[in-house]
Formats: C-alpha cells, structure tokens, sequence
C-alpha cells in the first residue's frame, strides 16, 4: 500500500512538473485529454477489472454527472464547487439504483453489459425528451473564467481539477488491492460460488464497487462540463464516451492499478499521431486506431500493464 | 449424544421430475468427524448443497448451531460457521495462494495485514506455506485441493463439509492428505466428508450415512454400513449381496470385517 501511494504521488508530481513547465497548448490539451481518459478508464475499472462486471453503457454515469453540474448552475443558481459534490453523488445513486436492480436478479456477463446500454439509452431519451434538460439543444453553461466558477483561464487549471480526480481514483484503486472489501470483490470477480462459500456476500461487494466507479464517472461528467461548458444527449449519454472508458482500460489492462492510466496514454498518443500523419486523409486514423486494437487484444492480452507477463509467456510457450 | 451441531430433518429437492434428495434426516454432533458416501449421483453434492445454503430445500429444515437456517444464502451461513469446499475446485485462479487464502479469513479479519498473517498460519497447518506467493493456477491438482481445504480453515469454521478432497489424488497424495483432515478434526472443528475413497473412510469418520438415489439408506459406523446389504446393492446393483456371500462361503473376516468385498478397489468411480 505504501508502495502504490508513493508511486501515484510521483506520478502526480511528474504530471504536475510538465504542466508547470509546459508552454505550448498542444502539450497541455494533450496532458489534460488524456488525464480525462484515464479518468474515465480508471473509473470503469473499478467496476469492469476489479469487480469483473463489463458496463457498455458507464455514459449513464458520466451524463448523470454532467447534467447535475451544468443544471445545478444554470437552474438553481449553485456555485460550482457546490454542484461538484451534488454531481458526484447523484452519479453514485444511479450506480446504486442500476447495481440493486441488475446485481439483486444475478445479472451478469453480457447480460448486465446490456442492461446497462440498455439505461444509457433510455437515459439518453430521457434527457431529448424533458425538460429540465433543455431537451435535445443540450445545455450551455455561461462562460465566467475565474476559480469560483471553476472556469479556468488557463489549461493549467483543468490539469489540476482532473489530475486531482485522477489521483483519488488511484488511491481507492490502491486500497482495493489491499483492503477486506477490494479482496472479497476479486474474489467475487474471479469465482463468485467459492467467493459465497467463505462468507462473501457477492451483492454488496458488486453493489460498492459500482457506486464507488459510478461516482468517479460523475467527476468525469463534471470536469467535462466545466471544459467544454456544453453537454447534450448524446455527448452525455451516448455509447462515445462508454467505449472509451473501456477500451482504455482493456488495452491498458484490466484489474491493474497503472493499467488505465497506461491505456489511456496510449491511446491519445496513437490518435494524434495517426491524425497528424493522415490528417488528409479522413477516417484513415480510426482505421489504424481499430487495427492496433486488435493486435493489442489479440497479443497482449492482459493489456499493456501485463505485457510483461504475456511476453513471457508466448516466449515459453515457444521454448517448451 | 450432546445437542446436535448441525440438524437435518425431512429435506428434500426436487429438480423437475428428478427427485435428488428425499426426505433426509441426520444429525452431526459437535466435534465428531463423520462420512457421507453413496454412489455416483446419489444426491451427495446436492445435500451439501442444501446444507450449506448453495440450494434451498423444497422441503424439511436445517438447523445448524441452534438456529433455523433453511434457506438463508450462502455467505450467512459461511459466516454462522458453517464452510463447504467444492469437489471440482474452485480457485480465484489468478491470485496467489496467499490472496486466495486470506478471502477466507477476512470473515473474521478486518484489516488486511491480519487476514494476510491468518492466512500464512492456514497454509502451514494444510502444508501448503512453501507456495504462498505463487498464483493459485500454477498449483498442481494435490496443491488445489490443499487449497480448497486451507480457504475454507481459514474462515475458522466450527462445521467443515468436505466435497471429495480426497478424489483425482494419487495413494502417495491421499496418504499425505488424511493426517491433514484428521488435524483439523483433532483441533475441535466438526468435520463431515463426501468421500468415494473408501480407503480414507474407513480411516476417518467414526460414523458413515449412505445415500443413494436421494434417499438415506444406512448409517452406522464404516465397518457397519460397508456390511449393510442394502449398501451393497446400491454400489454394485440388486442381488449382488447375495452372489457375493454364496460365492464366499464361511470366508468372513478374511479380509477384516471392515473392507466387504464390495469395497476391496478403493474408489468405486
């Protein structure tokens, strides 16, 4: 545990020295999307690595996030920093109302991956249809920079809001690999029968882990909307923002601490260099970006944080 | 005989028109260690089933410990004390053996450290601490049913049912296997055992049920229930009994009156 918190303050230390240092923009929106990224991927991995339920639709969370920010606001006239905490915990009472549902009847597997597309979209329709949401126009929120609105002049600024997010879902990451509740959720993951059979009750261990990465995708949804001071449907509930969570967490690897972080960074370095270099040609990048998916799936199984492991194996898979 | 530990009384499942176990009756007295053997399909695994809270009965109750547990799930049991181990075993395959371990004994232990200790102390007591650190998949076939054994220990149970720990293990390994279960009965844990290696019966349990086709049909001591003609029909079908005892006549004890000749293979599989 000590190890792990030392390695995430280094991390966040290095991050926080390139931002320092950082002149150009391209280097910081580049710093700040992928600090976003991991958000999303570390948040899925709570959920999908460490308690073994795949989410295909964790946008419910990340909208529900950014709705609650941006009305709260807008609506009700709420100080920023006051929605933030609004936002985070109506994202982790959707996790509980979808974990009671889905985890209470024993759905899971591809079951529970499309139950929860399944309410990403009734979400998504939801937010076209009423109201408050200001149907399918989205929502603006007024352009105001200064740290009371947490409107930032600066990319700086956002660097520091994510990266803290980024660092607390590191923390709780680390606590699950070594705490009483993190053990009984991986054992739930890796057998849910011999899990029971020694006292685990698989329903709150399935039940805490998606309230705690629901609420970390409700952090996403409002950094989002303090950076971009716009959400609608689609950008809130539609499958965008699901895949990325956790295709960056399967490529960085599953059920690993750096893994997302790693999957992330990755990620957003292919997709600039492929834009860059096939910039005249569009939709040439998306396919480069599909097909390096597939090898990393294929040949690194346990995503880039076991590459280590999966190499070894193939090596002596070979030899013997 | 002292208030039961565990109380069966009338159970039964049914699984469509299969009827798995009928009506069945037992009782476990604290701090004994006894056997429940039957031939394949009989309802063994289903009894532990119901027992341990995996299924609830159709019908009938258990009692465990002085309480009413019929139909509770699974984890309230477990954490009652009692702790079932499966036949086909039931690793978390990508953690080490010391991780597998401590998930039992977190039922008692809070913080990590202590259930990490516990553990360490449970793998000593089933002979596994020299693999600790390696991950519970790499473990050979012997080592996966230490593991199943030292998982639920570590859960400090007070009843202990034991789905065949003993079968796919060779004589060298099921004789390194029964001192382990017969020092976890000596150390005060109540044991209960589905075994097909008779060898292992006769060995340990001081008292036998035989089940077959989901009905109770004997209990007694090995030595009794291993005579018993209606367990002898059950293993190797009707009239065999008779065959066997004209065809061997005045032979009795030649073999020692515990080991019927129905039994002379070891494991009927």
């Amino acid at each position: 545990m000590a190890r792990d918190l030392a390695a995430i303050a280094a991390f966040a230390l290095t991050v926080l020295a390139i931002t320092a240092w950082a002149e150009s923009g391209v280097l910081l929106t580049f710093v700040t999307m992928t600090l976003y990224a991991a958000l999303l991927a570390q948040s899925w991995n709570l959920l999908g690595g460490y308690g073994g339920q795949f989410s295909f639709g964790h946008a419910l969370f990340f909208g529900t996030g950014a709705y609650v920010q941006v009305i709260a606001q807008v609506t009700h006239g709420l100080n920023a920093w006051l929605a933030l905490p609004l936002a985070v915990g109506a994202a982790a009472a959707v996790g509980l109302a979808v974990g009671s549902l889905t985890f209470r009847y024993g759905l899971k597997g591809s079951y529970f991956a499309l139950v929860t597309l399944a309410f990403a979209e009734v979400f998504r329709i939801l937010a076209v249809s009423v109201g408050f949401t200001g149907g399918g126009v989205g929502m603006m929120l007024p352009l105001k920079e200064s740290f009371a609105t947490m409107q930032f002049g600066s990319r700086k600024g956002y660097v520091v809001l994510v990266l803290g997010f980024v660092v607390a879902a590191l923390a709780l990451t680390a606590w699950l690999r070594h705490s009483r509740f993190g053990a009984r959720l991986q054992a739930v993951r890796d057998n849910e029968d011999a899990a029971r059979a020694v006292g685990v009750d698989p329903f709150r261990a399935k039940l805490g882990a998606i309230v705690l990465s629901g609420a970390f995708m409700g952090a996403a949804g409002a950094s989002y909307v303090q950076m971009f001071q716009y959400i609608d449907p689609s950008i809130a509930f539609g499958p965008a923002t699901s895949v990325e969570a956790l295709v960056a967490a399967i490529v960085g690897g599953m059920g690993t601490l750096w893994g997302p972080i790693l999957g992330a960074a990755a990620l957003h370095a292919l997709a600039e260099l492929t834009r860059n270099l096939f910039g005249q040609l569009p939709g040439l990048n998306m396919v480069i970006y599909g097909v390096v998916l597939v090898l990393i799936v294929t040949f690194v199984p346990r995503g880039l944080a076991g590459s280590g492991q999966s190499l070894r194996e193939r090596l002596g898979r070979r030899d013997g | 005989m002292a208030e039961p530990l565990l109380g069966l009384a009338g159970v039964s499942k049914s699984f469509g028109g299969l009827r798995a176990v009928q009506d069945v009756t037992l009782e476990v007295a604290p701090g004994t260690l006894t056997a429940l053997i039957g031939p394949n399909g009989a309802g063994k695994t289903t009894l532990f089933a119901l027992m341990s809270g995996f299924l609830a009965p159709d019908a009938g109750t258990v009692r465990f410990a002085g309480a009413d547990v019929t139909g509770l799930p699974a984890h309230r049991i477990a954490r009652a004390g009692m702790t079932r181990t499966f036949q086909i075993v039931q690793p978390f395959a990508a953690q080490t053996v010391r991780e597998n371990i401590a998930v039992g004994a977190h039922l008692h232990e809070a913080r990590r450290r202590d259930a990490l200790a516990a553990a360490d102390a449970v793998a000593r007591r089933v002979g596994l601490d020299a693999h600790l650190g390696k991950p519970a998949a790499d473990l050979t076939v012997a080592g996966r049913k230490r593991l199943e054994l030292a998982r639920a220990l570590a859960t400090r149970p007070r009843l202990l049912l034991l789905d065949e720990v003993l079968a796919g293990l060779n004589p060298q390994e099921i004789a390194e296997m029964i001192p382990v279960v017969r020092g976890i009965a000596a150390d005060g844990v109540t044991v209960l055992l589905i075994e097909h290696v008779m060898q292992a019966v006769m060995n340990l349990a001081e008292h036998v049920w035989v089940l077959a086709q989901g009905r109770l049909i004997a209990s007694g001591t090995p030595a009794q229930v291993t005579a018993d003609e209606a367990v002898i029909e059950a293993y190797l079908g009707h009239g065999t009994a008779r065959r066997l005892r004209s065809r061997a006549p005045g032979a009795g004890g030649a073999a020692g009156p515990a080991a019927g000749p129905a039994f002379a293979g070891g494991a009927p599989r």
